[in-house]
This record gives structure tokens, sequence and C-alpha cells, in this order.
């Protein structure tokens, strides 16, 4: 079974500004790139279920040069408010590491 | 034409090699720039106005750079000083390079430029309905922008000005890190794709460079096309590794907005020059019909306490969801007891945080129904004051400690507490209160800058 970290380099979760959190998945090849996007499991519903946002709000962004999906979306609590757990949005990504990649169609 | 662009460093105190520093200057750059500050270490430092890096890294950078600067005779530019870019971060940064020229023998004309915002003008701009909300942004009104401390995130026109008035040294306030570096190629009459993708690209030093190092980074840029190499002969950049930056810290990596327009790096190209330098063309620069300034706020909203323990009994963690409801309950009840109504259980917030469980990720962490063995405890109080936030963290940590355990017959002991007192005041707590941009009648009007020379 593939999970998301076979094909990535780098998981990542940041902030984009104080009221935005963005991830960035960038793909050790163009192998995994084309597997990534052709599974199509980084969807906005994805996230809006994970952290609470408006599949609407969420925006999906391939890079095709730098081998990379990105995804960014309201962040749930705004940047260091008090009930805010990760002021640089920096441990956001956690779930998605073990997210199965399903086998390209035959 | 050739314009040489030196970025030493992602942010003024982060560090960066001496030998790097050297190198790039022996590369004769046009200008030498960075930025001091971000709001990605949250709301304290712009609501306080405390820097983030200590004066000493602060200084050590800057001592640098002012020698640097007065070997090659160009300018030098820093942004966002102290952290949040509030005039007293541009007043401290100033401070200590006066310090520095007098130590090291160096005079130059210095030129602050001031980013925060009058409550007044705000008001005014308010009204006219030329404040205007980005998305995703939180609802506002009047008493939000003037209760924060503001500031206005500047473009190049205002650290073109003071350049063009004479300045050999330009710190400035709030700033958008890419203007740091675009504001003299721009005044050259440099492409202006290029020149704001060559920006974006060195804004954050050598961090997109192999391995990513708090150091710098040289640009070329020419006609129609830029070339990028870090200063660490050690390092390296790749058309990979260049193009992955525009990701970084950003919502959209191909529409990077500035106050004039918008840069859109869709058709950039990037190739590989060697093993370790880049050369990057295509990008494209769509100036703007509306000049926008981006509004950052942050006001105070209370002052917290805080307790650290752990719990290891698995009945008290089997407990817990029933437990905490119960205690919140009291609470409110002792806040009203002990304060004889002078303190209203509304206006304060007690939050258990439970490390092991779903402290990071929350209520939605797919994972926070799985027994946990052992759980950290942060538990925060925050108040309007910071004596009332003190007082009742003393009896949430006793309570805490002597949850009642229906298992349990006579007083138990609930959390391990490490520490004697277990509480501790951590100050003051603010909010980020703006994602908003103003619509100012000129790009300089939101700044002031004053000039002065600054002699041994």
């Amino acid at each position: 079974m593939t999970r998301l970290l076979d094909l990535c380099s780098l998981i990542r979760s940041k902030n984009a500004g104080p009221f935005v959190l963005t991830f960035d998945f960038m793909c050790h090849d163009q192998d995994g790139y084309d597997r990534l996007r052709t599974s199509g499991v980084l969807t906005p519903q994805l996230f809006a279920d994970l952290y609470g946002a408006d599949p609407r709000d969420v925006l999906v962004v391939h890079h095709d040069r730098a081998q990379a999906v990105k995804v960014s979306l309201p962040r749930p609590v705004r940047q260091g408010d008090i009930h805010d757990s990760d002021s640089y949005g920096g441990q956001q990504y956690a779930p998605l590491v073990d997210l199965e990649i399903p086998a390209p169609p035959r | 034409m050739e314009i040489r662009i030196l970025a030493p460093t992602g942010v003024l105190g982060a560090g960066f090699r001496v030998e790097s520093l050297e190198r790039g200057v022996a590369l004769r750059p046009h200008v030498i720039a960075c930025d001091a500050g971000s709001t990605d270490s949250g709301p304290y430092y712009l609501g306080s106005g405390q820097p983030k890096l200590s004066r000493q890294a602060v200084g050590r950078d800057l001592r640098l750079l002012l020698k640097a600067r007065d070997t090659l005779g160009v300018p030098l530019v820093i942004g966002s000083c102290g952290t949040s870019g509030r005039d007293i971060g541009v007043d401290q940064v100033a401070e200590l390079a006066r310090e520095i020229a007098r130590q090291e023998g160096l005079s130059f004309k210095l030129a602050l430029i001031y980013a925060d915002q009058d409550p007044d003008y705000l008001t005014e701009r308010y009204d006219q309905g030329r404040i205007r909300p980005l998305h995703p942004a939180p609802p506002i009104d009047l008493e939000t922008l003037t209760d924060s401390q503001v500031v206005g995130m500047m473009g190049v026109e205002p650290i073109q000005r003071a350049l063009s008035e004479g300045a050999d040294v330009v710190l400035a306030g709030r700033a958008s890190d890419t203007a740091l570096y675009a504001a003299l190629p721009h005044a050259m009459g440099a492409d202006p794709g290029l020149t704001w993708h060559a920006a974006k690209t060195v804004e954050c030093g050598a961090a997109c460079a192999i391995p990513p190092s708090a150091d710098g980074l040289f640009v070329h840029l020419r006609e129609d096309h830029f070339d990028v190499e870090p200063l660490d002969p050690g390092a390296r950049l790749t058309p990979h590794s260049v193009a992955a930056h525009t990701l970084y810290e950003n919502a959209n990596p191909y529409l990077i907005t500035e106050p004039s327009g918008v840069l859109d790096t869709t058709d950039a190209t990037y190739t590989a020059l060697d093993e370790r330098r880049v050369r990057v063309a295509g990008a494209v620069y769509r100036p703007s019909d509306t000049y926008t300034v981006k509004l950052e706020g942050s006001r105070l909203v209370g002052y917290q306490s805080i307790a650290v323990g752990g719990i290891r009994d698995r009945v008290v963690i089997e407990q817990l969801p029933s437990l905490l409801p119960k205690a919140q309950e009291y609470f409110r009840a002792k806040i009203r007891d002990v304060f004889a109504g002078r303190v209203n259980p509304d206006d304060i917030d007690i939050d258990y945080r439970l490390y092991g469980r779903d402290a990071v990720l929350g209520g939605r962490d797919p994972d926070r129904e799985q027994p946990a063995h052992e759980l950290g405890v942060l538990i925060t109080v925050t108040a309007p004051t910071q004596a009332t936030a003190s007082a009742i963290a003393t009896f949430v940590t006793h309570t805490s400690s002597h949850l009642p355990i229906p298992q349990y017959e006579g007083l138990a002991s609930t959390i391990a507490f490490p520490f004697s007192p277990p509480e501790t005041d951590r100050g003051p707590v603010y909010q980020f209160t703006l994602n908003h941009v103003a619509l100012p009648g000129t790009p300089h009007e939101m700044f002031r800058t004053v000039h002065e020379e600054v002699t041994p």
C-alpha cells in the first residue's frame, strides 16, 4: 500500500499570514508527482473535513515545475489566539502523512 | 544592463557566515537588503512592540552589514525593523546603528521610514469605505481599528523616495519583504516581472538552498532573466529548489500580491546554469488599478497564567471527559464566590490542553480516541488582569490535582505538577485583528520618513 509520505520528500504546513493555513506536498520526482495528481486524494473536501473549513474556501494548486501540490485554507483559529494550539501551523499536516494513495488504474 | 542584489540572510539577526558576506561584497552588488521581521511569530510582537530576536544577534548582523555597505558605498535597506515593523522597532534598530557607527567610525545618511497607523487616519479611511477585507478576514468595527496597534505594509515607493533623497541606509518599519529588494532595481528601470520574482526568490535568504541555511543569496538581474546563486560555496540551488520556494508561506504560489500589483510566475522558467546557480525568466508583473496597503493589527485581549502537569493513572485519564466539564462549572461558581461578584466568569477563559490526546489538532484529530497511557496537561487561565489570572490559576491547579474520581474513596492526587509553584504568569496576551487593506490616496501618505546624518 502506498502512503502520501512514500511519494513526498517533504510534507509541510505553515501559516500564510495569521489567517491562512497552507500545506506543501513536495514530491520525490516526476513519477511521484504524476501519481499524486492522478490519485486525486488531495481534495478540498478532505481538508474541509480535517480542518473545519468550507470546501469552497480550499485552494488546491498543482505546481508542475516544483513537482508539488499546494493547498491553502482559512486557519481554523487565527494565529496566536488564546485557543490556537500551533502558532506556526507547523504540525497541522500530521494526519496526512499516512494518507492512503489508491493504486493507479491499470 | 545588470543590477546585482545581495541578500545576506533571511532575517536580520538570524545570522550568516562572514565568508559568505565577503563573497557577496566581492561580487559588487548595487544594493544590500534584508528584512528584520514578520507576523509569523504571532501577535505578541506587534501588540507589545517587543522584538523577537535579541539586540545582540541583531547588532552582530547589522554591524557586518553596515561595514560591508561602507566598503561598497551602496545602499543598505532593512525593513520590518524590530520584528513587527512598529515605530518603536525602527527606533531600536536606529539606535543600534548609531552605536555601531560610533564604535566603527562609520558615517552615513540614514533614513527612517515609519509605518505605525494613526487611529484618526484609519477612522477616516474606514468611514470612506477605503478599508477592505481580504479573504478570510475577521469582522471588524471602528473600535477594532482604534484599539489595535496597526502597521501598514509599505511597498517600494517610500523606500525609493528615501534613496532618491540620498539615503545610504534605510531602516523601514513594516514593509513587504520583496519591496526591500525590488525598490532599487525597480527605480533603475529593471523589468518589473523579473525584479519582483528575483525579490521573492531571495526574501528568505538561503532558505531555498540545498541545504537550507541562515545565509545569503546573490542575484544578477539582466534584461530578460536573472541568475541566482548561494553565497556559501558549499550550498547549491537547483531549478526545483528555486521554483519550490514560490510555495513558501504563500497561499498561491503563482500569484503573489504586492501593493501596486500582482506577480504572476505561472510561465516562469528555471534553468540550471551549473550545479549551484539557476537562471530564471518569464514571470510577469501586472500593475493593479488600485494601490493597496496591507494592514496588520494586534490588540491586548487579557493576561494569562499557565500550569503544566501530567496524568499517568489510566482511571483518571478515562474519567477526564466527564470530570473536566464539571470542573469548569465548579470554577464558575468559585469565581463568583471568591471575588464576591466583582469578576464575571464569562470574562475568564480556563482551558485544558491534553497533550497525548488532541492538544495539537483539536477535536478533529482523527486519532483522538486512541488510548493514551500518559497525558500532558497544559492549563491556561486568561483574565482581564494579571492579578485575576494568577488568583484564579491557584484554585484551578488545586482543584485539578484533586478531581473527584468515582472509583476512588477519599482524596486522590489526580495530576503530577513538576514545578513549585505550579502556576506561571505569562503576562499580556494579544490577538491579530486585521486581514485588511487600506486604499490610500498615494503610496506615501501612510508612511513618514525622517532623514539624519550619522557620524561617529
